[in-house]
């Protein structure tokens, strides 16, 4: 291949990476934005949505695509339930206390994991894609799968944007993130706003992993880079900012996906790491975000 | 904190030094084996103790300083043919070098910043051990040899695959760190720490420089680790990226957690207990991630203060 198409795939690839990370990032923004609280169990929200989606659907006979559609429905709703549960048990009691959820986040992290070695297993299982169309360009053929997490990711983006910006909902929760004690005073239940920004973000984070464990294999140590990278763009894209959590996304994504094509993946994560741990500590307010508050 | 007279808290940490001693000779050798690795790790919590417990500042990259002693020594052993002697200061002395270079860039940040920030430098490093697989052995790692851990003193010669030299190698290293940070503890500077950690703002506008402080400590704590990270090399004779990972960094703040935070023992405590749990429990499951997650969550949820903390808040009063 030459070099113009081969570039055009790794773009490609990068775009599907960038739109499965701003999913993912956008759920450890919101937490982080509203509550304060740096979620380190967010990749295994993530990993728990992807086992989730193997076992929905390799219980549900018949087309891929039932058991893919089901999955994605069932697997989010059940991440969110297991995140309220943890939120009203352990959060809740430490006040939101953030280096004490921080402590209590990687106790999660590691109950997680360890539950889903113990009862999915160390093997990496693969779920059937719901169709498998092939968009035929002049140089190679492309899976039209991808293409469509890339549309569910603008979709849901966009939803997201839109509850944020003209809803009810979205007016309480920036109301409880810009001064969450003045939002109390006016008697918006801060509580459950956190419960419920908890467990979205992690229904964001199975979602995410729903729509991309057709591509790669359901593991359960595969919510580590997740984890990573998400940290990255919420901090390149300035913590709790929508807009910089998505251009970060597409950024870090991108130039993943060109990068490891051309050099080694490790040399990659160990570049973009780096410049972001530069970025925290020469520019923490992110790139693009403003002043922190 | 009340003031004990020096005299009783310098005989009880003497005498947690002398029960050790005493243990050697009692111990079973399975027993032995464990209590050494159990002390080489302790030196890992106490260090990791100065920077979080005094000084409050919660790094989550501690992995990178005990792994710079640990491949510090291991390599220059491995590769250069050092003696151990060499090869434990130069362990130590990567491990500081490394912590000056990160104290500088990672204290401009402070709070949740300054956890992440350490998470990545140490990320960072742990990549680069993979990527220099040429020469770290990468994720299967280095076997150091027994021939090249021998020490010759003089005219003896010591081997450190033998239990009981190993055994009062580690106690060695454990008692010298331990009185070393009694004594940081009761010194000016220790007080100083103690008082960034409860009010940075305070401390400064009280003429101190708080941020030379904090230095001081970070490196003051990466050399503690290293030294345990390039004991635990020469002792044990293997060198792996395991010991970079991210869980090489939470483990010593759950064991200082566990322990006590902010107590010259409880790392030692804290050590010895999850050790010991880990052990017993590892015989009806082999789970051992899920008791270090629920352990954690207990902890920040019942007990923030650790077994020592809690006994110092009830009792003892004086328990430096």
């Amino acid at each position: 291949m030459h070099f113009g198409p081969h570039l055009l795939l790794a773009a490609l690839e990068g775009l599907v990476t960038s739109a499965v990370l701003a999913l993912t990032a956008l759920g450890l923004s919101l937490v982080f934005g509203v509550m304060r609280v740096v979620n380190v169990a967010h990749g295994e929200f993530f990993m728990l949505g992807a086992v989730l989606a193997w076992a929905i659907s390799t219980a549900i006979a018949g087309h891929p695509a039932v058991g893919f559609v089901a999955a994605l429905v069932i697997a989010p709703l059940l991440v969110g339930l297991v995140a309220l549960i943890a939120e009203r048990l352990v959060l809740r009691r430490l006040n939101y206390n953030p280096e004490g959820t921080i402590v209590a986040t990687i106790g999660m992290l590691y109950i997680i994991q360890q539950l889903a070695l113990t009862f999915y297993g160390p093997e990496a299982r693969p779920v059937e894609p719901p169709f498998s169309y092939r968009i035929l360009l002049p140089w190679f053929g492309y899976s039209g799968y991808k293409l469509s997490v890339v549309a569910a990711s603008v979709i849901l983006l966009v939803l997201t944007w839109l509850v944020l910006t003209r809803t009810k909902i979205g007016l309480i929760m920036r109301a409880t993130q810009y001064d969450s004690e003045t939002a109390q005073a006016f008697g918006i239940p801060v509580e459950r706003v956190y419960a419920g920004v908890f467990a979205v973000g992690a229904m964001l984070a199975a979602i995410a992993a729903v729509l991309i464990v057709p591509i790669s294999q359901a593991h359960y140590l595969m919510g580590q880079d997740p984890l990573l990278l998400s940290f990255i763009v919420v901090i390149i894209g300035g913590l709790g900012s929508l807009r910089g959590t998505v251009v970060a996304a597409i950024l870090i994504g991108l130039s993943d996906g060109i990068i490891s094509v051309f050099f080694s993946p490790t040399l990659a994560k160990i570049i973009a790491t780096l410049v972001v741990a530069m970025v925290l500590v020469f520019r923490p307010q992110g790139l693009f975000g403003t002043t922190a508050r | 904190m009340r003031d004990a007279s020096p005299a009783k808290v310098y005989a009880l940490h003497i005498g947690v030094i002398l029960a050790l001693f005493a243990l050697n000779f009692v111990l079973p050798d399975y027993h032995q084996g464990l209590f050494a690795r159990i002390m080489a790790l302790a030196v890992f919590a106490m260090g990791y103790n100065l920077l979080f417990g005094y000084g409050g500042l919660l790094s989550l990259g501690h992995a990178m300083f005990f792994s710079a002693g640990l491949y510090g020594a291991g390599l220059t052993v491995y590769h250069l043919g050092w003696g151990v002697p060499e090869a434990f200061l130069a362990g130590i002395a990567c491990g500081a070098l490394l912590a000056l270079v990160i104290g500088l860039l990672a204290l401009r940040t402070s709070g949740v910043a300054f956890m992440i920030v350490t998470m990545m430098f140490a990320q960072v490093f742990y990549l680069l051990i993979l990527y220099f697989a040429a020469w770290t052995g990468g994720d299967q790692g280095l076997v150091i040899q027994q021939a090249s851990r021998v020490v010759s003193i003089g005219g003896a010669s010591f081997d450190l695959t033998d239990p009981t030299v190993r055994y009062m190698s580690a106690l060695a290293l454990f008692s010298v760190v331990l009185l070393i940070t009694l004594a940081i503890v009761r010194s000016r500077f220790g007080r100083v720490l103690v008082a960034i950690r409860e009010n940075e703002e305070r401390t400064r506008m009280l003429g101190y420089d708080t941020t030379a402080n904090k230095l001081i400590a970070v490196v003051a704590s990466g050399a503690t680790c290293a030294a345990s990270g390039a004991a635990y090399a020469l002792l044990f004779g293997y060198v792996g990226s395991n010991f970079a990972s991210v869980q090489y960094s939470i483990l010593p703040l759950l064991w200082v957690l566990l322990g006590g935070a902010a107590t010259v023992l409880g790392p030692l405590v804290g050590t010895l207990f999850m050790y010991y749990v880990t052990d017993i429990t590892s015989g009806f499951t082999s789970a051992y991630l899920l008791i270090v997650g629920i352990a954690l969550i207990l902890l920040v949820l019942f007990a923030p203060k650790g077994i020592l903390g809690t006994i110092r808040q009830r009792w003892l009063g004086w328990l430096p």
